[in-house]
């Protein structure tokens, strides 16, 4: 047994750092969450529960959701892993958005960090609600067991019931917490106790999403509809390149504009706040603005450095910070009875979240209110207790629904924006907007990469060798320089997919750091978002180089894998892999292993003016325990489109450092005319769940560019595609 | 000042007249269900029915609207045709960010309007190529107007 500090009415149930709170009854809306943390806090000390539920004496349960709903559907999930084991009534649970209190709440598998991102919120989670949530429930039963005097053994829950089947007792959770007082001490759980797949009767359920009403219609609220009393605007005019800083502002024309409350210098720019958005937008362009002149990206010029990338992703004598290593790739390679080689390049890719970037903040003294779209609360208030000079503790962060994140929300500049403003303007709340150019041009884009990769092929088409060089930025080094420089330059979120299952001995995966003075961040997927590009392309050409069919070929390379060659077999079947297509149309297979989760894809393309067109996807997903599958056919699909989108047309160009892309105009974006149908089938297998957000997009772009391939004869190895002449 | 009929009541608004509409909305009269999205009539998220029109409101003039019809979101949301689309997007759980959805159902409501029967998928994603969405709805915004097309007038 477990010691519990806890006060009468809560309990931390789970354990260490990844835990839940329990709040027995006493819950009302009017006093919220908040009401209830003083109660709790003194007991929380030594723990930092991961989400909280409050049971009413109406038998209504309140979650609070930890991570950041931005259309993946998390808002849904994480309160119905936690409901499976607590036997939660599914349908008199409501989820709320969780306060950003990173002492509260936190994402184990970000070491305690309160981030959304990286397909590691489920993955993150998983076990540790459902432990907490079979000790909730065991905690209830004992309750109960000794109001009733019978063993706590004999009794079962069931949607938020409890049943004493001898005796033909019944208690609701409800009626239970209105008297019941939490534990002395906790019964102990541990995994084998949880339930097995087969009994789950909420996860695996097509249960819709909980923030699906609101957003059908137009009554959710996002970041950028916060509105509070005597709330002002803000617009900011940003430097041209990154790096340079405001030196001399003229700004007494802005300042002259009726509704200009005032102009305050921001790093890397110059905000205008206004009573109205549109007027400090007007007035921004009214400022004078002398630049500094220092920025490394100044000499950046994304065309001519990729091909200095590219020609070093070739230079294989050159080492680089090793991803993975296993044999001696060289020497198989050079001793191979043939040998491929190709260079692939993919450009820069921006975010685009329809959203734009927004953040609101009032300060007051020396304590400071944001209310931000964010996919990490710990990174606005890292970067506002850094940028703006506020204590951690005096920084109260409320995370709004997100317009899409995609990653670019795991950063917080425009967060760092507001604080300033609103730091400036004591006691006023600011609400600074990027528009859609400053979102272009403050572009935290996918980093631009050159790969190069050679396999070697043994007389029977078996890979008996395999490198692949990646030249590109690091993210890491940024974002976790401590870790980055620690495991000697590997870049998880930069190298991501470039390791997988298939059966190969000899490998040796590298990376080759670029610095060119723009930042590069995570985009859907990151890396593996274009290492698979690549190497799911190099297989399709050796299968078909060695006379092999692309299916065939890559289920002998997973032969010791059978969650892979189930993935592969069903998209394949879905497809109809093998027959014959109408005339002008062929199909492209790829596979993907990124984030524990294994999916097949197949697209059927035609080609039009030398550029693809997509007519159908086929997916087969298989992430273990799949929590939703609904939510989980609508990820992979929406993934795929994004991953579709940016193949077919998407790309960032920087001249002098300056991005020359300013809106959709110039960067195109996929329609909804130009959307293929998109079947997806769930294959859960009994194992902890995999990344889900991403996993649909590593696979569409080798897919379409192994249709073109057996289209036209010509392989793809640029992104986006370039056109076929 | 500008006084126009919005959402079916008469109002009117002292803003300047160059104030895109979007933002007269927005600031002036709290309707926030229309979006911000590029501010060039380029994504459709801020789509609102000018008279009786889907029309970017994000480039049209305050002045442009002295007299005319507005339909925001919220005002579609009080018909029975407004409630069916809302329906169908919950039947299909079209959303997922969900930031655009009030402009693609304003697009939708508007081709609904002139749709004289069935409609196929092919037929409402051409008819919605001018609203974008980044998650890729797409094939769940076809399949909800599909049905509500399908659906005899009531």
């Amino acid at each position: 047994m477990e010691t519990n500090k806890f006060t009468r009415r809560a309990f931390i149930a789970g354990s260490g750092a990844a835990a839940v709170g329990v709040v027995l009854g006493g819950w009302s809306a009017a006093r919220g969450l908040s009401g209830l943390l003083p109660e709790a806090a003194a007991a929380t000390a030594s723990f930092s529960p991961v989400a909280w539920v409050a049971l009413s004496p109406d038998n209504t349960a309140v979650v609070y959701s930890p991570a950041s709903e931005m259309g993946q559907g998390t808002m849904t999930a994480i309160p119905l892993i936690l409901a499976e084991e607590m036997e939660l009534d599914w349908s008199s649970v409501r989820v709320e958005q969780a306060p950003a209190d990173p002492r509260r709440f936190g994402n184990p598998g970000f070491g305690g960090a309160m981030v959304t991102g990286s397909s590691r919120t489920v993955k993150g989670y998983y076990e540790a609600l459902r432990l907490a949530g079979l000790q909730a429930r065991l905690v209830l039963a004992q309750a109960a067991a000794g109001k009733w005097g019978v063993p706590a053994a004999e009794i079962r829950a069931e949607r938020s019931t409890l049943i004493h089947a001898p005796s033909g007792r019944r208690m609701t959770y409800g009626q239970l917490v209105e008297e019941a007082r939490a534990p002395q001490s906790l019964p102990k759980v541990d995994k084998s106790m949880l339930k097995p797949m087969s009994a789950f009767t909420l996860i695996g359920k097509e249960l819709p999403r909980v923030d699906v009403p609101d957003k059908s219609g137009g009554g959710a609220r996002f970041g950028i509809d916060v509105r509070l009393p005597g709330m002002l605007w803000a617009a900011v005019l940003h430097t041209p390149v990154q790096g340079e800083q405001p030196l001399e502002v003229k700004d007494a024309a802005a300042l002259a504009v009726p509704g200009v409350r005032k102009v305050i210098r921001l790093p890397g720019g110059v905000g205008v706040v206004a009573d109205s958005f549109v007027t400090a937008r007007k007035a921004r362009e009214l400022l004078e603005v002398k630049w500094s002149e220092q920025a490394k990206a100044r000499s950046y010029d994304s065309e001519a450095a990729l091909a200095e990338f590219a020609a070093r992703a070739e230079r294989l004598d050159e080492a680089g910070a090793v991803w993975h290593k296993h044999g001696d790739a060289a020497a198989r390679i050079a001793g191979a009875a043939r040998v491929f080689r190709a260079t692939y390049t993919t450009d820069h890719v921006a975010h685009v979240t329809m959203e734009p970037m927004n953040c609101t903040a009032r300060a007051q003294g020396d304590a400071i209110e944001i209310w931000v779209p964010s996919q990490s609360p710990s990174g606005v208030i890292g970067t506002v207790a850094a940028g703006a000079g506020y204590k951690p503790e005096n920084i109260k962060v409320h995370i709004t629904l997100l317009g899409g994140g995609y990653g670019r929300r795991a950063e917080a500049d425009y967060s760092l924006h507001a604080a300033l403003l609103a730091k400036a303007m004591p006691g006023v709340p600011i609400q600074v907007i990027w528009t859609r150019e400053d979102d272009f041009l403050r572009a935290r884009p996918r980093p631009m990469t050159a790969q190069h990769l050679v396999a070697g092929v043994d007389a029977q088409g078996r890979i008996v060798g395999w490198r692949h060089r990646l030249v590109s930025e690091s993210i890491m080094a940024r974002t976790a320089a401590a870790a980055y420089e620690k495991s000697g330059g590997r870049d998880s979120p930069v190298m991501e997919g470039a390791d997988g299952v298939y059966g190969i001995a000899d490998q040796l995966i590298e990376h080759g750091r670029e610095q060119r003075g723009v930042d590069v961040s995570f985009w859907r997927a990151v890396g593996a978002g274009y290492t698979k590009f690549s190497m799911e392309s190099l297989i399709d050409e050796i299968a078909t180089a060695s006379g092999k069919d692309p299916l065939q070929y890559r289920l002998d390379l997973t032969a010791g894998e059978p969650r892979a060659q189930a993935v592969l077999r069903e998209a394949a079947a879905m497809a109809g892999w093998g027959q014959k297509r109408q005339a002008g149309r062929e199909l492209g297979l790829a596979f993907s292993d990124a984030w524990n989760t294994f999916i097949a894809m197949v697209a059927e393309v035609s080609l039009s003016e030398g550029r693809p067109v997509v007519h159908r996807i086929w997916a087969a997903v298989d992430c273990g325990h799949a929590i939703s599958p609904a939510n989980i056919r609508a990820q992979v699909e929406g993934a795929a489109l994004f991953g579709l989108s940016a193949a077919l047309g998407e790309r960032l160009v920087y001249k002098g450092g300056q991005v020359q892309q300013h809106n959709l105009d110039t960067y195109t974006l996929l329609r909804a005319n130009q959307a293929p149908a998109v079947q997806v089938t769930v294959m859960p297998t009994d194992h902890a769940p995999g990344g889900m957000g991403e996993v649909g997009l590593p696979p569409v772009a080798p897919a379409v560019a192994n249709a073109v391939a057996r289209l036209s004869g010509k392989r793809l190895r640029s992104l986006p595609f370039p056109q076929i002449t | 000042m500008i006084e126009f009929m919005l959402n079916g009541k008469q109002v009117s608004a002292d803003v300047a007249d160059d104030k895109p509409l979007l933002w007269v909305l927005r600031e002036d009269f709290q309707l926030t269900g229309t979006k911000f999205g590029c501010g060039m009539a380029q994504c459709g998220a801020c789509t609102v029915h000018f008279n009786g029109q889907a029309t970017r409101s994000c480039v049209l003039p305050a002045a442009a609207v002295k007299g005319a019809s507005v339909t925001t979101i919220e005002g579609v949301m009080d018909t029975r045709a407004g409630q069916a689309l809302r329906q169908a997007w919950i039947a299909h759980q079209v959303p997922q960010c969900g930031y655009c959805q009030s402009g693609q159902m304003m697009t939708a409501t508007g081709m609904l309007a002139g749709a004289d029967g069935p409609m196929s998928r092919e037929q409402v994603l051409e008819g919605m190529a001018g609203n974008l969405c980044r998650c890729g709805t797409y094939n769940q915004i076809a399949d909800a107007v599909v049905s509500v097309a399908q659906k005899p007038a009531a």
